[in-house]
C-alpha cells in the first residue's frame, strides 16, 4: 500500500528519468562514495562498488554481518561479526586491519583524514594512527557510537549515560559528558564547537563542547538513525519524523532555545538523510521509498525516486556533489548525475 | 507498520538459577535433531562447552528509560545484537537467550515491549525458567533472584527430580505453585524435556492467550475435586512443620509465600471500558514495581469481542482478540504475578469497573 500524494506525483519537478538504477541483489544497510565510486555495504561479506556509468564490482570484505562501516572519501572501513576490522581502498583491494583477539563483533568503526583509524568491540575502543602502534581504553559500558573530532587526535565514545572524549596521545585526560540513558550514534560539528548524540529513545542529546552545556533535542517520533551536518556545519538534518528536521547549529549556542527548520514533509517517516558537501541541498529518503532532493533556504522539492519501493536505506553525495547515490533496504538502488 | 507474526524471529528466554541446568537444556536444544538453527545469546561468564555456530556473548548491560520510571530497565545489549544478528535473516530459524543464574528476566521482556526495531524483527515466545528440584526450595528462602525466574516464567523445567523424593517433590511444586500456578511446569531429569513444551510456547502472543486458568487444574483435572482435601497454608518461618507427612495421595499443597503471589480476578458480568482502562493504566503505573506479570481477558459491555491484554511491571499491550463464540461464556478474568500485591485494593479497583 502506499500513500497517494497528488501534490508530489502531479506538480513536483522531477528527475527520476535521470536516475540510474542499479540492483545489488542483496539487502544494503550503508552506502559511502570513495572517490567517484559508490560503495554499496551489503548486510552480509560483500561490498559492491559501482562507478558512475554502472560498472559494478562485488568485494568480499568479511565472513558474516558487516556491522559497521566509515569512510574518509578515500578508503571504507568495515567492521564484522567476524571479528575483523578490514580497509577497502578505491582501487578495490582489501586490507584486513585488525582481527579481535576474543573474535568479538566489531560494533563501530570511525575514520580520521589524516588516516588514523579507531573501532570497537563491547566495552573497549581502540585506534590506530597512520603510523602508529595501537592504542585501546575501556569505558563503563558497550560504546553505541564512536567519532573522530575533526581537528586533533580526540575521539567521542558513546555509552550509557554519556560520552567519554578520549585523547590516545594523552594518558589520563578522558572528559566525561553525563546524560542519563542510552547513546548510540555520535558526531563532532565540522567546527568543533558541539558534540551531538542519537539515543536509544527518540531524541538527541548534544553538549556545547567549550562548556558542556547540555542541548535537548526531542519530540521525534521514532528513533534517529541517520544525521547529517549541513553544507558549512549550518545545521543537522535529521531522520525519524515525517518531515526532515534541522537543527540549527550556526550560533555559538546552537539550537539551544531554538525551533528546527521541518523540511519536506510527508506522510511516511524520514529514514534517511544526506546533505550536499558544497551547496544548500540535502536529499531525503523516506520509509515508503521516496527520495526527495530539498533546498535548505525555502523547502523546495524534487522527486528523485516515487514511492512504492523497500524503505530507503542509504543514500550519499560525491565529495564533489556531482553524484548521488541511494538504496533501499532491500538493495533496489540508483545513481543520479546532477 | 510492524509485520506479522509469523514473519518475526521467536526469541525463547531461559533463565534459573546458578546450577540449575541452564546449559544442560541448552545444549539439549541444540543437540536434538530439529532440522532448526538457534542463534545463541549467552552472557559471557558462561562460556562453557556450547556447541553452535551462531553464539554471541552478551554483557546483560541494562539501562533505565529517560521516562522516569525506575522499573522500565532495557537490555541495551540485546537491542544491539538483535539488530547485528537481523543482518544475518535466514542464517538461523529462532533465537535463544540464555541470561546468568542472577538476572532478573523483566529488561529482557521489556525490551520487546519498548524497542521499535526489535518488535519489528523479533517476538518474545516465552520465559522458560529452569529450577532445581533439591535446592529450590531453598532458594526460595534466600536468594530473591531465583523467587523473580520462578514469579516470571511461562514455562518451568523442574529438574534434578531424581535428587530427591517424592514428598520433597510434592513440597517444592507445591512452593512453586504457591509463586505461580499459571505457568506450565515439566518434572525432567537432566532436563529432559520435549523441545515443543519449552519452544514455540507463544506465551506473549496475544492471539494465543486463550484461557487463564492454573496449570495443575488444567494438567490433573481429575485432581481437581478432592483438591480441598489437601489445603494447607504454610509459611516460610515455618518450615519445620512440613517433615510431618501431609501427602495424601498426591494431591496438592497449598503454600502462600510471603512476598510472592499470584492473584486472579473474576467477574461475569461484563466491564465498563471507559472505567477499566484508566484503572489498568493507573494500576500499573502506580504499583507496576511489584506486579511482574499481568494478563487478562476481557468482556466489555456492548463489544461483541474478546480484549485481551498482557503486562511486564509498568508495560502493557493490549488488542481486540476475536468475536465472543455464541456458546462461550462471557466472563472476564485478568491474572497478576508480583511481590506484595495489594490485593484487597486491586480487587476493590476491579469491583468498580463492572458496568452498572
Amino acid at each position: 500500500m502506499t500513500d497517494f500524494d497528488p501534490r508530489q506525483q502531479a506538480s513536483i519537478a522531477t528527475v527520476t528519468d535521470q536516475v540510474r538504477p542499479v540492483s545489488i541483489g542483496a539487502p544494503v544497510s550503508a552506502l559511502f562514495f570513495i572517490g567517484d565510486r559508490a560503495a554499496f555495504v551489503g548486510d552480509e561479506e560483500t561490498v559492491m562498488l559501482v562507478a558512475s556509468d554502472g560498472d559494478k564490482t562485488a568485494v568480499t570484505v568479511h565472513g558474516g554481518a558487516i556491522l559497521s562501516s566509515a569512510s574518509d572519501g578515500k578508503r571504507l572501513i568495515t567492521g564484522g561479526d567476524d571479528g575483523k576490522v578490514v580497509a577497502l581502498d578505491a582501487k578495490g583491494e582489501t586490507t584486513v586491519m585488525a582481527t579481535d583477539a576474543k573474535r568479538r563483533w566489531i560494533d563501530n568503526v570511525a575514520v580520521h583524514s589524516d588516516g588514523a583509524v579507531a573501532w570497537s568491540a563491547g566495552k573497549t575502543a581502540f585506534v590506530r594512527a597512520q603510523k602508529g602502534e595501537e592504542k585501546s581504553f575501556e569505558v563503563p559500558s558497550t560504546v553505541g557510537g564512536l567519532a573522530f573530532a575533526p581537528k586533533g587526535m580526540r575521539l567521542a565514545l558513546a555509552h550509557y549515560n554519556g560520552v567519554t572524549l578520549w585523547f590516545p596521545n594523552m594518558a589520563g585526560s578522558a572528559q566525561v559528558l553525563e546524560w542519563a540513558g542510552s547513546h548510540l550514534g555520535v558526531t563532532f560539528s565540522p567546527d568543533n564547537k558541539f558534540l551531538v548524540t542519537s539515543m536509544h529513545e527518540p531524541a538527541l542529546h548534544g553538549w556545547r563542547l567549550a562548556d558542556a552545556r547540555h542541548m535537548r533535542m526531542t519530540g521525534y517520533p521514532a528513533r534517529v538513525k541517520s544525521v547529517s551536518w549541513t553544507v558549512g556545519g549550518k545545521g543537522l538534518a535529521t531522520s525519524g519524523a515525517d518531515t526532515v528536521i534541522v537543527w540549527p547549529f550556526a550560533s555559538k549556542d546552537g539550537p539551544m532555545g531554538k525551533e528546527p527548520a521541518m523540511l519536506a514533509p510527508l506522510q511516511t517517516r524520514v529514514s534517511a538523510v544526506a546533505s550536499h558537501p558544497k551547496q544548500d541541498i540535502l536529499a531525503a529518503g523516506y520509509d515508503n521509498g521516496t527520495i526527495l532532493l530539498v533546498r535548505l533556504e525555502d523547502g523546495a522539492e524534487i522527486l528523485v525516486r516515487r514511492d512504492g519501493g523497500a524503505p530507503v536505506a542509504a543514500l550519499a553525495w560525491n565529495a564533489k556533489g556531482t553524484l548521488l547515490a541511494f538504496a533501499a533496504q532491500d538493495g533496489d538502488a540508483g545513481m543520479l548525475a546532477l | 507498520m510492524s509485520e506479522p507474526t509469523a514473519d518475526k524471529i521467536p526469541v525463547t528466554v531461559l533463565t534459573g538459577y546458578l546450577g540449575a541446568g541452564k546449559t544442560t537444556l541448552l545444549n539439549r536444544i541444540l543437540s536434538e535433531n530439529h532440522g532448526k538453527k538457534y542463534a545463541v545469546i549467552v552472557n559471557e561468564f558462561g562460556e562453557i562447552g556450547i556447541d553452535n555456530d551462531l553464539i554471541i556473548g552478551a554483557d546483560e548491560e541494562v539501562f533505565e528509560m529517560n521516562n522516569g520510571c525506575v522499573c522500565c530497565t532495557v537490555r541495551g545489549d540485546l537491542v544491539r545484537i538483535l539488530d547485528g544478528l537481523m543482518k544475518r535473516k535466514g542464517k538461523f530459524d529462532a533465537i535463544i537467550v540464555e541470561t546468568t543464574g542472577l538476572a532478573d528476566p523483566a529488561p529482557v521482556a521489556q525490551t520487546f515491549f519498548v524497542d521499535e526495531d526489535v518488535q519489528n524483527n523479533a517476538r518474545l515466545d516465552a520465559v522458560v525458567t529452569v529450577a532445581d528440584a533439591k535446592w529450590l526450595s531453598e532458594r526460595l528462602k534466600d536468594a530473591p533472584e531465583a523467587k523473580n525466574q520462578i514469579a516470571f516464567a511461562d514455562v518451568i523445567v523442574l529438574n534434578k527430580t531424581d535428587l530427591v523424593s517424592k514428598p520433597e517433590l510434592t513440597e517444592v511444586e507445591a512452593r512453586i505453585r504457591g509463586i505461580n500456578p499459571y505457568a506450565k511446569l515439566h518434572r525432567t531429569e537432566r532436563c529432559k524435556v520435549a523441545l515443543s513444551d519449552v519452544l514455540e510456547r507463544g506465551a506473549f502472543d496475544l492471539d494465543r492467550i486463550l484461557e487463564l486458568e492454573p496449570d495443575f487444574l488444567e494438567e490433573d483435572e481429575h485432581d481437581h475435586h478432592h483438591h480441598d482435601h489437601d489445603h494447607h497454608h504454610d509459611h516460610d518461618h515455618d518450615h519445620g512443620h512440613h517433615h510431618h507427612d501431609h501427602e495424601h495421595g498426591h494431591g496438592l499443597k497449598h503454600y502462600h509465600d510471603e512476598d510472592m503471589q499470584s492473584l486472579s480476578l473474576r467477574s461475569d458480568k461484563p466491564l465498563d471500558p471507559d472505567k477499566f482502562m484508566p484503572w489498568l493504566q493507573q494500576l500499573v503505573a502506580t504499583e507496576g514495581q511489584k506486579i511482574l506479570r499481568s494478563k487478562g481477558i476481557l468482556a466489555f459491555t456492548g463489544d461483541d469481542d474478546r480484549y485481551v491484554f498482557q503486562g511486564v511491571h509498568m508495560m502493557l499491550e493490549g488488542n481486540h482478540q476475536r468475536k465472543w463464540k455464541p456458546d462461550e461464556k462471557r466472563e472476564s478474568r485478568l491474572v497478576f504475578i508480583g511481590r506484595e500485591l495489594p490485593e484487597a485494593m486491586i480487587r476493590e479497583g476491579f469491583e468498580h469497573c463492572i458496568a452498572a
